[in-house]
């Protein structure tokens, strides 16, 4: 297509207050008579609040209010993971199963180190954190576990008193046999019966088949999200709305989630937010309960109150991946297609909902090598740590660094190219993947073109030749490259679009996407401009803040954005081009249909000069009313867009619509990764010498935000590999990892010195302007492609966990074995 | 365990801007004043409350403590007061000890190295997670170490002289100073004494709770380098996870004076394998008259991680100093 926006690059409006430091966070602003809240954190595990003596704290000058566990709601979160568990599993034995209470603001059964307790407000911060080193909380210390593996040994702790292991929603008991842990002692999973479990065709029969059978266990960390801005929030109260300066992922979906956690209907609240200092999943609508704590307390003492959350607290409430263990056997004919694939997956849950990734962990696997015989199986574990949520290519990340490796070892045994095998195992258009559904039908890949991905990226990163040079040393240094795919659900359908063309001949672009850095709340609204023929000049995009009437958008999350709002603005400037056709045809004569729309302007067909302006059909909108100017709307709207257009119905022409479109199948984006690593083997040390990355997302619509997804999703996925991750003291369940320093997220002297990337740029044909999501799958692609480069330097066998850190490689080359921490979490 | 982190408490502050003064209040509120110079050390203690001075002695406005100056005997003086990147960037040390403005330049990041002092990081208290923490262990007036428990996560911990804590030194400086033989200059109301840069770092089997031979009411003053190892051939490497903003895991720091192709003499000392920076002069006597080659480099590995054990997590810093010693005995790094 020959586009004028869609494929340019371009200055975001943003930019400028960005650059000057204009921008301001939820922690930026003040208010007149603001107070300052602090936390009280449990310093336990797990333990049950027995009383709490505030009287000497509420004395001091300056203290305004307390606010404790009794006072804040409890909100169920949607329920979320992938696998299809059975309400009885197979360990269960019929005993009924307890329902984990959903994660409250403040608790006085706190289930793990820092969870909040309650909260104190005051003149100021200072006061406020004297104040409530001056509360006395009787603590009674209930058993606690932090290492899922613990949990499940025989006679081992439960990490809450409901149970230690999800089925379905309900948590039960569940310890394994001594046979099971003597396999466990042995650095190996037990292939066990697990809670969740999907199959597809028959795994055993086909191992029998295979000429090459890899099996071995690998684990991937926990790793928190390291926002740049934590999750502080302020809140007053005017004239019954709730103000809200939130840090959210997402605008429009927001509302409803801060209104319930602070007892007010969601159409008083006004959430304020147009920067928001990046959200990785961690800022999903369902993660601000904490927001309630200022709102509770500007309710109470009638004063704005500013929550401050500092680093050390964002690691405790701000969302983390969840760390897992998996032992796979992957069963491969000598043609190199993987015939069978048997995965066991364990994994650390958290305290509270059940994490999804190790569900998705196995479809990501389904739809990067599309086994013709599969089954997963899997166990999430209640854990005494901090909340786990989606993060950044959740179980997608997870799935490629912990199976990537294991292909490039499969590979070497066949005698066959890692790049080949890779291409003899991805998906193609309209294959089938994931899990089976009742009637054992499972979905298929809209598009996916990750063998074009992979032969372009192989092309330019010189691949036939580079790999040679693996296990080449050069004085200390050993060098090796490494090639990965990797994949995510990359969109979602059925959002609504709204824009205004004003009679000053404007394009106002409506969005409830949030703004985090990605660039998609504009990238997405300039398929409105695009389709309109409209200058990006004479665009304004609308964002961030609900009191600008905002449309029901997709979330800002799982990839989804580009997908889903380009396809509801897609449809709002089809809606607005009909009805300037239609204007055109009342007042020029002749049918809608006689009329074309470009250069600001509906015209006659074949006749440019002809028809009237935009400006002038939005006059000719206001004054015709109805369904021109928003009076009136479609009924497929959510109730969210209705509102919206409501209340700036009359302001000009309105497009306003559902997306509609539909599709077949599901949407998911591939990216096919290369890295060349230099191994010091007396320091342990590595230096990423080189990165290439090369996206299959449908239609490029950014090329420069396109980079920065590509390289910003891969420098995460390379902390992943390399460093960051949690530490925790098991015997006493604390973290010792708890801030940047010992988080360890890679530095700027971590990343590769040479980054590249690519875009095989071929469209989706199931989605109006061909584009698909990509944030999450360069994640894995990062990951992926050192982890497997550093195999190739010292060898498939010296690692099987991440972050793979001096003291693993430096251990390893010593004992020319492999030498790591077993199969134990967070050390 | 303190419950508040991130704020920091009232205390009274002072903020001299003679020497004189300085140890005048150093003297009179001795064991409760805390001697704050660029904070990089001092601030994250105080906003976790995890120590609580009562009184807090600000040098950073004591000029007479900064800059680099020239010595008589052709060496050079360093204010403790000053600001890393000064020493980074002064021509002098370049010139002269360009080993110490490596090992300057490799300290945490930029934005730390132009708030943060020499002094400051010599005299630095360890980083053991445990302790700063804020738990209650040996180091900070308990009975049990940490670090050293079963479960302990000791991957950084030590490897040599572990006496009930196992906690180690983070400076980069500090074996740098020990390889040119540094003299440190400490002064109180008493007088002035001078304390060789090797003498200055204390185990905790003489004193747990400290990391230098600093009592209260004295006060770092400045570092001279003599002119004896100038010029001589010098190695400084660190090895550290991330490649900025990150502790040693291992440092070494060593100067060779080479004649006739045979090491006549040389320092060696490393740091982060104990509570103190090590001076090797086994390592030093055993290398002696022998030519600098991949022959001396080993045997000199191998002699310096004599005595070393592992903790639970950190065997590999065995093999990590045994090859950072071989390294700078052998003079490159491949």
């Amino acid at each position: 297509m020959n586009y004028k926006l869609i494929g340019k690059n371009y200055q975001s409006p943003d930019i400028t207050a960005k650059v000057t430091g204009k921008s301001r966070y939820a922690e930026d602003y003040r208010a007149d008579g603001m107070l300052f809240a602090k936390l009280l954190l449990s310093p336990m595990p797990h333990a049950r609040v027995r009383s709490i003596d505030a009287s000497e704290a509420l004395k001091m000058p300056g203290v305004h209010a307390i606010l404790t566990a009794d006072e804040v709601p409890l909100v169920a979160p949607p329920v979320r993971g992938n696998a299809a568990a059975e309400e009885e599993g197979p360990d269960s034995k019929g005993a009924r199963g307890v329902p984990i209470k959903p994660e409250p603001a403040l608790t006085n059964e706190p289930v793990f180190y820092g969870q909040p307790i309650l909260a104190v407000a005051a003149e100021d911060e200072v006061t406020a954190a004297d104040a409530i080193e001056r509360i006395k909380v009787d603590f009674e210390p209930l058993p606690f576990c932090v290492d899922p593996l613990q949990s499940l040994r025989p006679g081992g702790p439960n990490a809450r008193l409901e149970g230690n292991v999800y089925y379905s929603t309900l948590a039960k008991t569940l310890k394994w046999t001594e046979e099971d842990w003597k396999e466990v002692e042995a650095g190996r999973l037990p292939m066990r019966e697990a809670p969740d479990t999907w199959k597809v065709g028959d795994v055993d029969a086909a191992f029998k088949e295979a000429a090459v059978i890899i099996d071995e266990t690998v684990a991937s960390q926990a790793t928190s999200h390291q926002c740049m801005e934590p999750r502080s929030s302020m809140a007053y109260w005017q004239n019954g709305k709730l103000f809200m300066h939130a840090s959210a992922q997402s605008t429009a979906h927001v509302g409803q989630s801060i209104g319930n956690w602070a007892k007010v209907d969601r159409k008083n609240v006004v959430l304020l937010g147009d920067y928001v200092g990046g959200g990785f999943g961690g800022k999903n609508p369902e993660t601000h309960m904490h927001t309630a704590i200022p709102a509770l307390l500007a309710k109470k003492t009638g004063r704005p109150v500013m929550l401050r959350i500092t680093r050390e607290e964002d690691n405790f409430i701000g969302r983390s991946r969840a760390g897992m263990v998996m032992r796979v056997r992957m069963g491969f004919r000598k043609d190199g297609r993987m015939i069978a694939l048997d995965m066991f997956v364990v994994q650390a849950n958290g305290p509270f909902a059940r994490a999804g990734d190790y569900g998705t962990c196995a479809v990501v696997a389904s739809a990067n090598y599309t086994p013709v015989n599969m089954r997963f199986r899997g166990t999430a574990v209640l854990t005494n740590t901090p909340p786990h949520g989606p993060q950044r290519g959740p179980g997608g990340a997870q799935s490629t660094v912990m199976f990537e490796p294991l292909l490039c070892q499969a590979a070497r045994k066949l005698g066959i190219d890692e790049v080949e095998i890779r291409k003899i195992n991805a998906p193609t258009t309209g294959m089938a993947f994931g899990v089976p559904e009742k009637d054992g039908e499972r979905s298929h890949f809209t598009s996916a073109f990750p063998r074009e991905a992979l032969e372009r990226g192989a092309e330019k990163f010189n691949w036939a030749e580079r790999k040679k040079r693996n296990g080449h040393m050069r004085g200390t240094k050993v060098s090796g490259v490494g090639v990965s795919l990797a994949n995510f659900t990359a969109g979602t359908i059925g959002f609504d679009g709204m824009i205004v063309l004003t009679p000053e001949g404007k394009l106002n672009i409506y969005s409830g996407v949030g703004n985090i850095g990605t660039l998609s709340v504009y990238d997405t609204a300039r398929v409105a401009a695009e389709m309109l023929d409209m200058p990006w000049d004479k665009c304004e995009v609308i964002w961030g803040d609900t009191s600008k009437h905002l449309p029901w958008s997709s979330r800002q999350g799982g990839s989804q954005t580009i997908h889903g709002t380009s396809r509801a603005n897609y449809a709002a400037a089809a809606d607005a081009k009909q009805k300037l056709q239609e204007i055109a045809a009342k007042d020029l004569g002749g049918s809608p249909d006689d009329y074309a729309i470009g250069n600001q302007r509906v015209f006659r067909k074949g006749n440019p000069g002809s028809g009237m302006s935009y400006a002038q059909a939005a006059q000719r909108a206001i004054a015709l009313g109805g369904r021109f100017d928003g009076h009136e709307v479609a009924q497929d709207l959510n109730v969210v867009t209705k509102e919206s257009a409501k209340a700036i119905a009359g302001t000009g022409l309105m497009g306003v619509a559902k997306d509609n479109y539909g599709r077949k199948g599901n949407t998911q984006s591939f990216v096919a990764s290369f890295a060349e690593v230099e191994v010091d083997v007396e320091t342990g040390e590595y230096k990423i010498l080189d990165y290439l990355c090369v996206a299959d997302c449908g239609t490029v619509v950014n090329p420069r935000g396109l980079e920065g997804q590509l390289h910003g999703g891969a420098i995460q996925g390379i902390g992943h590999t390399r460093s960051q991750k949690w530490v925790y003291d098991q015997e006493y369940g604390i973290p010792l990892a708890r801030r940047f320093h010992y988080n360890r997220p890679p530095s700027i002297l971590d990343i590769p010195e040479k980054m590249d990337w690519d875009a095989v740029n071929l469209p989706d044909s199931q989605t109006p302007i061909g584009a698909k999501g990509i944030a999450e799958a360069a994640v894995g692609a990062g990951a992926g492609a050192v982890r497997c480069a550093l195999a190739a330097a010292i060898g498939d066998d010296y690692v099987r966990r991440t972050p793979v850190g001096i003291d693993m490689i430096l251990a390893s080359v010593e004992a020319k074995q492999r030498v790591d921490r077993g199969l134990t979490f967070n050390v | 365990m303190a419950l508040i982190h991130d704020v920091m408490p009232a205390f009274e502050l002072f903020q001299p801007v003679t020497v004189a003064d300085t140890l005048a209040l150093l003297d009179k509120y001795k064991k409760s004043a805390w001697v704050l110079a660029g904070g990089m050390d001092t601030f994250d203690w105080l906003k976790d409350r995890n120590k609580r001075p009562e009184i807090v002695v600000d040098i950073s406005g004591v000029k007479e403590i900064r800059g680099v100056q020239a010595t008589s005997d052709g060496g050079i003086e360093i204010g403790a007061g000053t600001i890393l990147s000064e020493v980074v960037q002064h021509p002098l040390v370049k010139d002269k000890y360009p080993i110490l403005t490596q090992a300057a330049e490799v300290v945490a990041s930029p934005q730390i190295r132009a708030q943060g002092t020499l002094g400051g990081n010599v005299s630095q208290d360890t980083r053991c997670w445990y302790y700063r923490g804020g738990w209650a262990c040996y180091r900070a007036g308990g009975n049990i170490c940490y670090a050293d428990t079963p479960s302990a996560i000791n991957r950084e911990h030590a490897i040599f002289d572990a006496d009930r804590c196992v906690a180690v030194n983070p400076s980069d400086t500090a074996p740098a100073l020990i390889a040119l033989d540094a003299k440190m200059v400490i002064r109180s109301v008493e007088g002035e004494r001078m304390v060789d840069a090797e003498k200055f770092f204390i185990g905790p089997a003489l004193d747990i709770t400290r990391m230098t031979v600093l009592q209260p009411g004295e006060l770092l003053t400045a570092i001279r380098i003599p002119a004896t190892w100038a010029g001589a051939s010098f190695y400084f490497e660190k090895v550290r996870e991330r490649q900025v903003w990150d502790f040693p895991i291992v440092n070494v720091a060593a100067v060779f004076v080479v004649s006739d192709g045979k090491i006549e003499r040389s320092r060696i000392a490393v740091n982060a394998v104990a509570a103190h920076p090590m001076r090797l002069t086994s390592v030093e006597a055993a290398i002696a008259g022998k030519p600098r080659n991949e022959e001396t480099a080993k045997l000199g590995g191998e002699r310096a991680i004599q005595g070393a054990k592992p903790l639970a997590h950190n065997e590999y810093k065995i093999p990590l100093m045994r090859n950072l010693v071989k390294r700078a005995i052998r003079g490159q790094t491949a």
